[in-house]
């Protein structure tokens, strides 16, 4: 077909290709200050708590349980982020999913699963229109989103009294208990392994014999299914190459006929049923649904994901590093709880924590950009 | 002789009142660089967006390999091996070489019901493009931002060549670029020819265009003021020619002027 091409330089390559150390590749990664953070945090609770049993398999559970639940967010928000937009308004779906589910089930009758799966198709309409309102005004997703942030809330507050005449619903243990749908969001899974752990002594047992933990709950595995999934999307697939694209630079991504528009939309959809997802094991593992539920998970879920290294401004980060962001909250959090020390200093914490990361975040990025 | 890739016969471009191209004729041969040169304003962005399918010419006629053609949008004008590399290159600094390589028409892999991109084929393929170019990559999975201006703007040809392309628009691809970053592009334009593709070279730069071209037309205010061939032309009367003869000597006696000037109203002082 082609002529023999002409070389134009020397051939070196091969010594260059090999020069790049595996050091410097590692550093250039976007999740490695959140590995570091959680590292450090594991180590100061395991000085300053180690002996009260944060690190039991009770203790990890429990913090591994808080971190699942921002997780499961933060790992589509991340992908948003990267695709160099915003969603406030996942705190207010929370809330919003969680009546979604209550109101069909005590008010109307329904099975929970159909109601779930109603809560589902809602929010995820919900994230649609935020999705389209974004890409069809050219506003900053920021913006529209702050304005769902409210709207969502209200409409959720508006409807919950309107229909029960109350902001809270309990009581749901009554419907769900031997619905299908309830072990894929409040069960747990691994009892067997678990089981013959605590026989063979690893797992702790209680004051009256039995094990500390009966096994792993399914918001943990939602959590890390999630992130996997996220992962992969994000690296291996046409779809998380247009991700990148579109957060790092729309125009070009335009004009060599990436759908933008379509692939953010999408994140959208994804982050408002990632909000559903939430609230359906909050619901189902509760028995109940507040209006108040979900308040300020947005910005917690963007601290998770920039301490994972996902650049506010898009177009760079990773799922896997969200999931390290939001272990470092949850082990925070329930580090605090078990050294004594006042929990009002947590967002103190996290708030330092996240401006802390950014810094470190930037100096690696700019490690990354400079010419190897 | 076969037909020329390309050819424009007597086009005309008006916007409302303002007539930015007048009767130009143009034409691409397999195998040659012609080089569009002219000012600000001359009529050269045009004459690209023509030439891409951005615009449709009012008056005249657009021929591919001989055959009228009519082309409704810059896609379809992909889909006939004419690529255009614009000044924004269309890449994305923060992702690696081979994923912009390979942006929006990624390569994808089986793997039982799944299917998933082929990294392994995009960064081979994307090394051994750039390689075969004369750009030597350290590694494919670097950043495009770590790239110097040169080999972005490579990256970006080698991309159109590597999807097709047979007749390449290089919209000012030196412009920005030093002298050294310049050459790496100036040989990749060389390369382009030798693989027997028509390359169609815009600036306004005649010592770049003087290197490589084969023949150059002169695009003055919407008009052209000539095709040269390069034995026919000096690189002088090119230069005459583009920016108008007499406006260059006017310019030299001015600055001539305002440098006596200024060096007579300037008092010797202490030396720091």
């Amino acid at each position: 077909m082609l002529e023999e091409p002409i070389h134009m330089t020397t051939d070196t390559r091969d010594e260059r290709v090999r020069a790049v150390p595996t050091l410097s590749r590692l550093l250039a990664r976007p999740e490695l200050g959140a590995v570091a953070g959680a590292l450090l945090v594991f180590a100061f609770f395991a000085v300053t708590a180690g002996g009260s049993g944060i690190y039991s398999a009770k203790g990890i559970v429990n913090f591994l349980e808080i971190s699942a639940q921002l997780g499961i967010l933060a790992a589509p928000v991340a992908l948003l982020m990267i695709a160099g937009e915003f969603d406030l308004s996942v705190g207010s779906m929370i809330g919003f999913a969680g009546i979604a589910i209550a109101i069909p089930t005590l008010a109307w009758g329904w099975p929970i699963w159909l109601a779930v799966l109603f809560a589902f198709a809602v929010c995820g309409f919900f994230g649609y229109l935020n999705g389209l309102i974004v890409v069809k005004t050219g506003l900053p997703s920021f913006i529209v989103t702050l304005g769902s942030l409210f709207m969502l809330r209200g409409l959720t507050l508006g409807i919950m009294r309107g229909v029960t005449g109350r902001t809270q619903a309990s009581g749901l243990h009554e419907y769900s208990r031997d619905d299908w749908i309830t072990p894929f969001f409040s069960g747990q899974v691994l009892r067997t392994p678990v089981a013959w752990l605590a026989d063979l002594g690893i797992i702790g047992k209680r004051a009256d014999g039995l094990p500390m933990i009966t096994g792993i709950p399914m918001s943990i595995i939602w959590w890390i299914a999630l992130t996997l999934f996220c992962t992969w999307l994000l690296t291996r697939t046409r779809f998380g190459n247009w991700i990148f694209a579109a957060g790092g630079e729309a125009n070009a991504a335009r004009n060599l006929g990436v759908p933008v528009a379509r692939t953010k939309i999408t994140l959208f959809v994804f982050t408002a049923l990632a909000a559903t997802l939430f609230a359906a094991i909050q619901v189902l593992v509760t028995g109940s649904a507040d209006t108040l539920r979900g308040n300020l998970k947005e910005f917690e879920a963007i601290i998770a994901v920039v301490i994972g290294g996902t650049l506010l401004t898009g177009g760079y980060g990773s799922a896997i590093g969200a999931m390290f962001g939001a272990l470092i909250f949850g082990v925070v959090q329930m580090g605090i709880f078990y050294t004594g020390i006042d929990t009002d200093w947590f967002k103190l914490f996290m708030g330092a924590m996240m401006v802390t990361a950014v810094l470190f975040n930037s100096y690696v990025r700019n490690r990354a950009m400079r010419n190897r | 002789m076969t037909a020329p890739l390309i050819e424009l016969q007597r086009v005309s471009k008006y916007f409302g009142t303002v007539i930015a191209l007048k009767e130009v004729s143009f034409d691409l041969k397999a195998g040659e660089v012609h080089c569009l040169l002219g000012d600000n304003g001359a009529g050269k962005s045009t004459l690209i967006k023509i030439l891409s399918g951005v615009h449709v010419p009012d008056e005249g006629a657009i021929l591919v390999a001989g055959e009228p053609a009519r082309f409704g949008s810059p896609r379809e004008t992909l889909d006939r091996g004419i690529a255009t590399v614009y000044q924004d290159l269309a890449l994305v600094p923060l992702m690696s070489v081979a994923r912009n390589f390979f942006l929006g028409r990624e390569p994808m892999r089986r793997l039982g019901p799944i299917r998933q991109l082929d990294i392994d084929y995009a960064n081979r393929t994307a090394w051994r493009e750039l390689r075969d170019m004369g750009i030597e990559l350290r590694d494919p999975e670097q950043p495009v931002g770590t790239l110097s201006g040169g080999e972005r703007q490579c990256l970006a040809i080698a991309r159109a060549i590597h999807f097709g392309a047979k007749v390449l628009i290089l919209d000012e691809p030196t412009s920005a670029l030093g002298v050294h970053q310049a050459s790496i592009v100036l040989k990749l334009v060389v390369e382009s020819r030798a693989r027997g593709l028509g390359v169609i070279f815009i600036s306004h730069n005649v010592h770049h265009a003087y290197v490589v071209g084969d023949r150059f037309t002169i695009l003055k205010r919407g008009r052209s003021a000539g095709t040269y061939a390069r034995s026919d032309i000096s690189r002088d009367q090119l230069l005459h020619l583009m920016a108008g003869g007499k406006e260059l000597v006017d310019l030299e006696a001015e600055i001539a002027r305002l440098s006596t000037s200024a060096s007579s109203r300037r008092k010797p002082g202490p030396i720091q």
